[in-house]
Parts: structure tokens; sequence; C-alpha cells
């Protein structure tokens, strides 16, 4: 077994009208930070789990995202191997 | 008629709906704690309002994995009345009871004032006493109240008749102002499909006697009173 470090981003869901995106998307506008667009704001789950290999590491973490970290209806996710 | 209150912990509506039960209509309602999975053979289960888990992750998130929640899922599977108020409503949605999400509401900001919902249907357990189209004034206390769901989860709740209450205005005509929070189609509050899991974002609960500021909340407990004297006359 070895322990995986992973990085879990979830993020309202494409299409998905964001406020707090558009909120702080005018803040930088404000500020003028041009050329500023698509601004989206999420969570990050940082977490580590052992596991025989790297595919299973994500493959438990997918399933943590299913069941909890992420709702399926309002958010994608996606999961990223961090630097142990 | 006999009441179930679950609390979590952050629940802080539990004795609103204790005492809108207990006291003004004078039936029995018990707190739950979340960590039981024994209810004691309730007539209804109430997830009342509040901040379970401080919100964490998402509204209703945390509290639906509660060791209650097994024991409210299968009651609700076999047609117990559930009804779950404004972080009830969330965890409800997160425990797949009702369909669709509440997210941060459009504005971003808390509200904590009275809107007006009409009432669409009265067919239901939760709301027969109420007269079709009738527009109540309740409170809202909520920082994600904006109903969202997938097209096609949507046109079939509208399709089914399932959203039982519509943010209005004081007239019952729905207009963009109306809508507090940017729920899609101006949804308040749904039911799940066999009519016995009640959601709502409102506190019908605050305002059930005049001393509150209105009684337009009592229909809601009163309608359940009377479904289930109907159903006890019948079994």
């Amino acid at each position: 077994m070895k322990t995986y470090r992973l990085e879990v981003a979830i993020t309202p869901r494409e299409g998905l009208l964001d406020p707090e995106g558009k909120a702080v998307e005018h803040a930088l506008q404000a500020l003028a930070f041009d050329g500023v667009s698509r601004v989206r704001v999420g969570r990050l789950v940082t977490l580590e789990v052992s596991a025989e290999d790297e595919v299973s590491a994500r493959a438990g973490a997918e399933e943590m995202c299913r069941k909890l970290l992420a709702n399926p209806v309002t958010e994608d996710f996606s999961i990223a191997l961090a630097e142990a | 008629m006999r009441a179930a209150i679950i609390t979590f912990p952050g629940s802080n509506c539990d004795y609103d709906c204790y005492k809108a039960i207990n006291e003004v209509l004078g039936e029995k309602a018990y707190f739950v704690w979340h960590r039981e999975t024994e209810l004691g053979d309730p007539d209804v289960v109430i997830l009342p309002g509040g901040f379970s888990y401080g919100d964490y992750l998402r509204a209703g998130a945390i509290a639906r994995f509660s060791p209650v929640m097994e024991t409210v899922t299968r009651l609700a599977t076999e047609g117990r009345p559930i009804l779950g108020v404004c972080n009830g409503f969330q965890i409800l949605c997160e425990a797949g009871l009702l369909p669709g999400a509440l997210v941060r509401n459009s504005e971003l900001r808390f509200l904590g004032r009275d809107v007006h919902v009409r009432v669409e249907r009265t067919d239901t357990i939760f709301t027969a006493n109420y007269h079709p189209g009738q527009v109540l004034r309740l409170p809202i206390a909520h920082g994600e109240g904006n109903y969202v769901a997938d097209r096609e989860t949507l046109e079939r709740l509208e399709a089914e008749g399932r959203v039982v209450f519509r943010y209005t205005d004081a007239t019952g005509e729905r207009t963009p102002a109306a809508n507090p929070n940017g729920s899609m189609n101006d949804i308040a509050g749904i039911i799940n499909e066999a009519g016995n899991v009640l959601g709502l974002m409102p506190h019908p609960e605050r305002v059930v006697e005049g001393l509150l500021g209105g009684t337009d909340g009592l229909g809601l407990f009163t309608s359940l009173r009377s479904a289930l004297g109907r159903l006890a006359a019948t079994t």
C-alpha cells in the first residue's frame, strides 16, 4: 500500500449560474484586470488515501465525490495527484 | 397526531415546530436526536430548519448521513408523511428523497424576511386546508434557497404538478421581483411522486398564531392533522 495525496476540485456545474463567480469576476474587472472572464468559484479538498496504485486511489476519490464531496445536480469535480 | 422532530447539531427551528404542534395545535410532538435510529412510530417526521453541521461542504450534505436518516428514508419509502422545512428541505434533496438541489441565493445574501407564496396544490396531505391559488405570507431565512434541477427533472415536476408552493407577489402573480432567491420556475416547495414527502424553504411553523405576526402557516399543520385523521378512520 502506498499513500497518495490527492486534490479534489469541486466547481459549480458548467452551464449553471454561479453568482459567486460572477461577483468575483465583476470585482476583478472593477480592479482593471482586463480580459478576465468565466470566473468560477469552487472548493478544494485535499486528502491522503492508502491504495495499491494510483488508479485505485483515484477510483476511491471518485466514489467519495459521487457520494459526498460533490452534488451531482449542481457540481463538477476533478481529481489531481499532488506531490506527496 | 404524533410528530417526530429530528434535531441535528445546528438545527434551530426544532422548538418552533415543537411549539406549533404541541401548544398551538394541541397535538403531540417530540424530539429525536440525529444519532438515534428508533423514531418511536410517529405519524409524521419533521426535519426542521437550521444549519446542520454548520452547512459544511453543502447545506444538508453531512446531515444526510446521520444515523437517523436511514430510518427516515425507510419511513419515506413506506409512505409515512415527511416534512422538511428550510434546512430540512436541503437535507431531503441531498438524501435523494426529493429531486434537485438548493444552491446559493442568486444575490448571494442571506435573506430573512417575509415573502408571498401561492398554494399550487390543495390535493396533498400537507395543503388540503388551503384553497387553490391561496397566497400565503411566510417568512424565509436562508442563504441557500435557490432551487435548481436539470431541465428534465423540472419538466417532470411541472408535468406532474409537484410544485406545491411558488413565490409570487401579494396578489398571486409571478414576477421576477417576487422571487427572492433565483429559484427556477419560482419554486418554493415541492412534493415527491408518492405525495408523502414535502420540502419547502419558507417557515410555516413561524406563523401559526397572531402573536407571531400571522397564521398563514397553520393550515399546513391542520391539513396534516386532518389527513392523518382520515387515514386512521379508514384503517
